[in-house]
């Protein structure tokens, strides 16, 4: 990367002009050129957490632990919901870590570049860098608490099919939609002041519209496409179908994919249409 | 694009909405908008300023380039846009190798993170790779003369500290083009000679500077050409000394008081700005041999925690003869930052030379410039019997007092 003399090699020359066109494209080979750096915020993001936090790693385990907890007495217990056959623990604890993985990666998304504001008026870089690195410390969580999981399930006698080889896509997914949303976000927060304000509100509507304490099998027929449109309901379903030996996603699950991948690339066509003027307005 | 050149622009031109934020800030207004069909402002029209416009500027490879002007003249614009941070509104630009912005030093630094952690960190940030920094790691932290603190969170330096080692890690970046904004506006005087030393090195290396500042001593000493800008257009382009002489002889507001349009963007504004001499009278000509005034009339619109106020003189040679900060006298307390409308006045003894002066006005805080200009240009008047020789004489200030001279009565004792 280094170059110390130009002589050597003629420096490339950049030209810069106003953008023009309905879309710059999706600007994936700079994304890639500039990888570390989307490390180095990751990597900040997770040192700052441990640094902050006084329970650190306890932290993080705790707050899953918390919620299913709470929701496996109230919603398990007290109203016996169903739970697709599986232990409500083990179904509920490992809808709320998927959960928990997506909103807070959704949310450092969302808040990413606000929060570097200085650094977008002053340096240079690949703007998509931010919102994406900020998803990806939420996986060190995810793996953590996937190991409790693994407790749980051996507690409660609960063996993975073996789609648990699966279980890696079933994590992209989840990946996919905490990013789509978060890219949205992200370049809405930058443009209009009220959007954090919206943030919290919507986390608590999306948690209740996806199937994470509550099982879509008791969503009838037709109603399932509908409630499939939310791109969540696929994530959870594969996830917990190779994770925890839940039953295999059917159609509208596959439905909520697409629609999970059809937000993602939204989101990036719609980031990079806006993102020449996130210099000037944030 | 000729070969020899490094930049070159070509009808250059940004163009930005006065207010804050585009024509929506939020975003109920644009969805409300959407809904009646309209666009909520388009009756007046959002208010419109060319920060640049029509710039055709050619650097040379190798060239050091300083850019001067006015608050507000495009300075930061062009830099802004050559750097790739904001996109330009018409025209095109060139640069022919990798770009190294230095906007401001610290950029992306973490007061939690560690010393070494921020260094690599901020390397990332400018550009330079895990491995690079790795390499010149050793250097960075010798330069910056930080060795035992790598391992103590960034929270903990001392100013000074804090700005060596934002300054080392910018300094050991190797783009091809370097262009610098206002990095001498912080720290003392022995960290900013550090900054041009390593800036003319920077120079002698070969490469392409373009050097912003208001020290315009400074400048001319690193740049043996000069471009000055004004209201986004090119006023001045050639040989240093003469750029700021002719910049320093153009009628920058030359009078006595200078009012300011409000910028409703920031949280304090300047109102006016007025030299008056001892009775309190406006003038534009002062003598010299008595004290004068400097006030500063401005508005807090919302508390400002650590406010600040400063006024600097610069003389004909472009040398900084004072800059008194409001913060430099002990600390004011609490009250400094409350909303409200304020006059700050400040009294200057007559030790000044005669001559031409340009006065130049700040508000802001450590973090962040408020306000910046320098408004103003006034003549202290010599007295008649000042001989046209002394006048002429090369000197920051002059004392005035008087020599006491007497015949020694046993000489050899």
């Amino acid at each position: 990367m280094s170059r110390s003399a130009p002589a050597a090699s003629e420096p490339a020359v950049i030209e810069i002009r106003p953008s023009t066109g309905f879309f710059p494209g999706l600007g994936l080979r700079e994304l890639w050129n500039y990888r570390e750096l989307g490390l180095f915020f990751a990597l900040r993001d997770l040192q700052l957490r441990y640094k902050q936090t006084f329970f650190g790693v306890a932290w993080t385990l705790l707050q899953p632990l918390a919620a299913a907890a709470v929701f496996a007495f109230t919603l398990g217990k007290l109203a016996d919901l169903p739970s697709d056959g599986l232990p409500y623990g083990v179904f509920v604890y490992s809808g709320v870590i998927v959960w928990t993985f997506v909103a807070t990666g959704l949310e450092a998304a969302a808040r990413s570049l606000v929060e570097d504001r200085s650094l977008v008026e002053r340096v240079y870089f690949p703007r998509l860098l931010a919102p994406i690195a900020a998803v990806l410390p939420g996986l060190l969580d995810l793996a953590i608490s996937f190991a409790v999981l693994g407790v749980f399930m051996a507690v409660a006698d609960v063996a993975p099919s073996e789609a648990i080889l699966l279980l890696p896509l079933a994590v992209l997914a989840a990946v996919i939609v905490a990013a789509g949303a978060g890219i949205w976000l992200c370049a809405l927060n930058v443009q209009y002041r009220d959007v954090r304000h919206a943030l919290t509100f919507l986390i608590q509507i999306w948690f209740f519209a996806s199937p994470v304490v509550i099982s879509s099998s008791i969503i009838d027929g037709g109603w399932r496409y509908i409630y499939a449109l939310n791109p969540m309901v696929g994530a959870l379903e594969f996830f917990r179908w190779t994770a925890v030996g839940g039953p295999p996603p059917g159609a509208p699950a596959l439905l909520s994919g697409l629609i999970g991948a059809a937000l993602v690339i939204a989101a990036v066509v719609y980031f990079r249409r806006v993102e020449r003027r996130f210099a000037d307005v944030i | 694009m000729n070969a020899r050149h490094t930049i070159e622009t070509r009808g250059l031109g940004k163009r930005y909405q006065l207010g804050e934020g585009g024509s929506y800030q939020t975003l109920r207004e644009m969805l409300a908008s959407l809904v009646r069909g309209r666009r909520p402002q388009s009756a007046r029209g959002p208010e419109m300023i060319w920060a640049l416009r029509d710039l055709d500027l050619t650097i040379d490879d190798g060239e050091a380039v300083g850019l001067i002007g006015r608050n507000g003249a495009g300075k930061t614009t062009l830099l802004k846009i050559l750097a790739r941070i904001t996109e330009p509104t018409t025209g095109v630009a060139r640069v022919r190798g990798r770009v190294g912005a230095l906007l401001e030093v610290g950029t992306g630094f973490h007061p939690e993170l560690t010393g070494r952690e921020n260094v690599f960190l901020n390397g990332a940030v400018l550009g330079m790779s895990r491995s690079d920094t790795r390499r010149r790691f050793d250097d960075i932290v010798a330069f910056a003369g930080v060795e035992r603190f790598l391992d103590t969170p960034l929270k903990r330096y001392s100013a000074g500290m804090y700005l060596r080692l934002a300054f080392s890690v910018a300094a050991h970046l190797e783009p091809d083009v370097v262009v610098v904004d206002e990095v001498l506006a912080v720290g003392d005087t022995e960290f900013q000679q550090k900054c041009l030393m390593k800036m003319s090195e920077f120079g002698s290396e070969g490469r392409t500077v373009v050097f912003v500042s208001h020290d315009l001593g400074a400048v001319a000493r690193l740049c043996p050409r000069m471009v000055w800008l004004d209201k986004g257009q090119i006023a001045a382009d050639g040989e240093s000394q003469a750029v700021v002489d002719a910049y320093l002889k153009s009628g920058i507001g030359a009078g006595a008081k200078v009012d300011f349009a409000p910028d409703g963007a920031k949280p304090a504004q300047m109102l006016s700005v007025l030299v008056t001499d001892a009775s309190g009278r406006p003038a534009s000509a002062l003598p010299r041999t008595e004290p004068f005034e400097i006030a500063l009339r401005f508005s807090v619109i919302e508390r400002i925690p650590g406010l600040d106020v400063s006024a600097y003189l610069i003389n004909s040679r472009g040398v900084h003869v004072f800059h008194e900060g409001w913060a430099d006298h002990a600390s004011l307390g609490e009250s400094i930052g409350a909303p409200g409308e304020y006059e700050a006045v400040l009294t200057v003894p007559a030790v000044l030379p005669a001559g031409e002066y340009t006065l130049g006005v700040w508000i802001g805080t450590e973090v962040e410039d408020l306000f910046w200009e320098e408004p103003l240009r006034f003549r202290l008047q010599p007295t008649s019997h000042d001989r046209e020789e002394a006048i002429r004489r090369s000197r920051v200030i002059q004392l005035s007092s008087p020599w006491r001279v007497s015949p020694r009565l046993h000489p050899g004792e």
